[in-house]
């Protein structure tokens, strides 16, 4: 965590008082919370009435994905189709296919290019022909696995011609490219706070006012009925620390660890054999870099950089720690024995040179024995 | 040494894993993950590998102090030790996945991947000796306790493997002690129940399995003669030695019970007798594994089952590489596919796969 979000986290933690409560303490509670909310959205080119606190980017999208469905729905019973991009995280694709399970929806998956870029003409044609049953759109700023910077301006452009609502996963943009709510057009957009530097189990949906958004929490009516649940000052208050100074932050960010960033791809690039890198070259997050390496096991490379002191990911989400190929590169039509073979490189605030020689120095081993190791999971 | 403690989740490998730890050898721990369709949570004894196993894994690693990941070798899993066993129960024979997981999994593609990355042996709780003699050469022993010896499931590995491999609870003295052990380094596990049965088998019912992979296939029951007793739905869920589960209208002529003999794929029947006829003392195997270096005949005592004891016999090794042995006395039950494992004393001379039996003793009283 940034320090000052720490340190404005603890402070807040010797308060007492909810923020729901009338008396003095839980009018003071209110006010921070409501300190916070202001200072979020101007940092982010939004309104407060715009800002909806949620328990983390998850809840966010949870609510963006069920709320809009089931808000546009009690006036049209059409409108059944959820179109997300195939390389959405799982926070807004397992809602979106849960909905179409259990809740009447028709999950669209819109294809992404090899670069794992939203194919606008696909949207296109989806909305030209089914635009009536559209309950909304939801594709992410940025993708978390390869970085990959989507085209939301033309995405928030055609669907505002055909009517339909867009949601969009920030989650990782905040504080690596200039995000701002009110400029993009976007009717809803997800953060989180632990990609900022801010605690974890703290986020927000920002929405439009006037966007008819199911809860998903029904309890006592806080943020304005849309997420009940009782908040905690302290969090929020850290939370919006964090996105503060992560936006004040972002140019400088980008331009140095963007820097380290490409030194690092050139560095694989020049020095690895069979590493090819996956994502757009230069459209994409500043600190993100992502490669995959033929030949070889993602739970080999994993095993090797950790006992090396170097933390990567595999990238995927998994349950038990199996890493799957995943689905962002089979949407970007990588093979899948290259899929086993990748890892996702991610920068911070704290990286520095050194981190990233150190990386250099001993990847092309690495490598060199995970291929030894092949492939023994494949028959 | 860097040594790869394979941990189930299960009590054996946590306590095997932290004997190695005490040992001062460098221990990383690796579930591997069997199951394509992976349970939340252990249901009961039976199967393994579920989601919660892998989480009682962990935190045995987090207590030992030591990394711990989870590989995915479900899919050579499925294409060689489940594959395996349908395609034996279809032709007629009676498989061993556990021996099988250990000849291409456990001692084979896990091992061999640990050793690619830079393993020098591959740890588990398999409870058997690898005894390291002066000159350096290793032998397969039975565990010291008896009741626990896994020697049987593990002699398919050969000597090659059991260079690599490291088994820290050979000489403990019971079950008992290993969950004592647990307790006593805090491991949760210690109160786990044991898991048996077939691991990809969660529900137990094998029969079943079966049946959802090769279907129903009609065919008769047969006496020695050939006289058609009855029907079945599947040879294939059928064994040497079984008694249930044979829907035969009418008792047999001496009111006895009938037990199968044999089951013939080709022309799907399954062959019935009595008890008597089930006796064999000639027990041919092929595909042999050996620890020792034997030729001709020998004294041993062969074991034909996981849990069963060792009958004393005379192996005779054959030019083209099987093997022949003759027991004093009788076995009943012994099915073409199962493994054959042959002793001296508590050490594993060889392992080899069974392909027929008969009775030699012709005449002996019945």
């Amino acid at each position: 965590m940034l320090p000052e979000a720490t340190r404005v986290l603890t402070e807040q933690l010797a308060r007492t008082g909810n923020p729901s409560s009338l008396h003095a303490s839980g009018r003071a509670a209110r006010r921070v919370v409501e300190e916070s909310r202001e200072s979020l959205a101007a940092s982010l080119g939004a309104r407060p009435s715009e800002v909806v606190w949620t328990g983390g980017g998850t809840e966010a999208d949870n609510l963006a994905v069920k709320g809009l469905f089931w808000g546009r729905r009690t006036h049209d019973l059409r409108r059944r189709r959820i179109l997300v991009s195939a390389v959405e995280h799982h926070a807004v694709l397992d809602p979106a296919f849960w909905m179409a399970e259990h809740a009447g929806a028709e999950l669209v998956l819109l294809p992404v290019d090899a670069d794992g870029v939203l194919v606008v003409d696909a949207l296109h044609e989806e909305l030209a022909a089914h635009a009536d049953e559209a309950a909304l759109i939801s594709v992410m700023w940025a993708n978390n696995e390869v970085g990959a910077l989507q085209p939301l301006a033309d995405v928030v452009a055609l669907a505002h011609q055909f009517g339909v609502p867009v949601h969009a996963d920030a989650v990782q943009a905040v504080g690596q490219v200039p995000v701002d709510f009110g400029a993009s057009g976007l009717d809803a957009m997800t953060l989180t706070g632990h990609k900022v530097g801010g605690p974890g189990g703290a986020g927000a949906l920002l929405a439009r006012r006037g966007l008819e958004l199911t809860p998903v929490l029904h309890g006592g009516g806080q943020e304005r009925g849309v997420r009940s649940g009782t908040l905690d000052a302290a969090l929020v208050a850290s939370f919006s620390t964090a996105v503060v100074a992560a936006v004040a932050g972002q140019a400088s960010f980008a331009s140095r660890v963007g820097a380290l960033r490409d030194t690092l791809v050139d560095g694989v690039l020049g020095s690895v054999p069979g590493a090819t890198l996956r994502g757009p070259r230069s459209e994409r997050l500043p600190a993100n870099a992502h490669f995959t390496f033929a030949g070889c096991e993602g739970d080999s490379l994993l095993y090797l950089l950790d006992s090396a002191g170097v933390e990567a990911s595999t990238g995927s989400a998994c349950q038990a720690g199996v890493p799957r190929p995943s689905h962002v590169l089979l949407a970007m039509g990588v093979d899948e024995l290259d899929a086993r073979g990748a890892l996702r490189f991610s920068l911070g605030h704290s990286s520095v040179a050194s981190d990233v020689d150190a990386l250099l120095e001993v990847l092309p081993a690495i490598v060199d024995r995970a291929r030894a190791a092949g492939m023994a999971t494949v028959s | 040494m860097r040594v790869l403690a394979a941990l189930s989740g299960g009590v054996d490998s946590a306590v095997a894993a932290a004997r190695a730890v005490d040992a001062g050898h460098d221990v990383v721990g690796v579930h591997m993950a069997l199951s394509r369709t992976r349970d939340q949570f252990r249901t009961g004894s039976r199967g393994c590998c579920s989601i919660e196993d892998a989480g009682d894994a962990r935190r045995a690693a987090d207590v030992l102090g030591i990394p711990y990941y989870v590989w995915d070798l479900s899919e050579k899993f499925e294409d060689t030790v489940v594959a395996d066993f349908v395609a034996e129960y279809q032709a007629g024979r009676t498989p061993n996945p556990c021996v099988r997981c250990n000849e291409h999994i456990k001692f084979a593609t896990l091992l061999d991947k640990a050793v690619a990355l830079g393993f020098d042996a591959v740890a588990t709780g398999h409870y058997a000796r690898a005894v390291v003699l002066p000159d350096g050469t290793r032998e397969l022993h039975r565990a010291v306790d008896s009741a626990k010896d896994q020697s049987y499931v593990l002699a398919v590995m050969g000597p090659d493997r059991l260079a690599r491999s490291l088994f820290p609870l050979g000489d403990v003295a019971s079950k008992e002690e290993t969950r004592r052990e647990a307790a006593a380094r805090g491991l949760s596990v210690s109160a786990k129940p044991d898991s048996y049965d077939i691991c990809f088998v969660a529900d137990g019912d094998t029969q079943g399995f079966l049946r959802s992979r090769l279907g129903s296939q009609p065919g008769d029951i047969v006496d020695e003669s050939g006289t058609v007793l009855g029907e079945h739905d599947g040879a294939y869920a059928y064994t040497v030695g079984q008694r249930r589960g044979l829907s035969i209208g009418h008792p047999a002529a001496d009111g006895k019970p009938r037990y199968v003999l044999s089951v013939e794929p080709v022309s799907n029947r399954v062959v019935v007798g009595s008890a008597a006829d089930l006796a064999v003392d000639v027990v041919q195997a092929d595909r042999a594994v050996w620890f020792a270096s034997v030729t001709g005949d020998f004294d041993c005592s062969l074991q034909v089952r996981a849990h069963g004891a060792a009958v004393p016999a005379r192996a005779s090794v054959l030019p083209d590489g099987s093997v022949s042995v003759f027991v004093d006395g009788a076995l009943r039950g012994v099915a073409p596919g199962q493994s054959a494992v042959l002793y001296d004393g508590t050490r594993v001379l060889g392992q080899a796969t069974v392909t027929a039996t008969s009775r030699a003793a012709v005449g002996a009283a019945r």
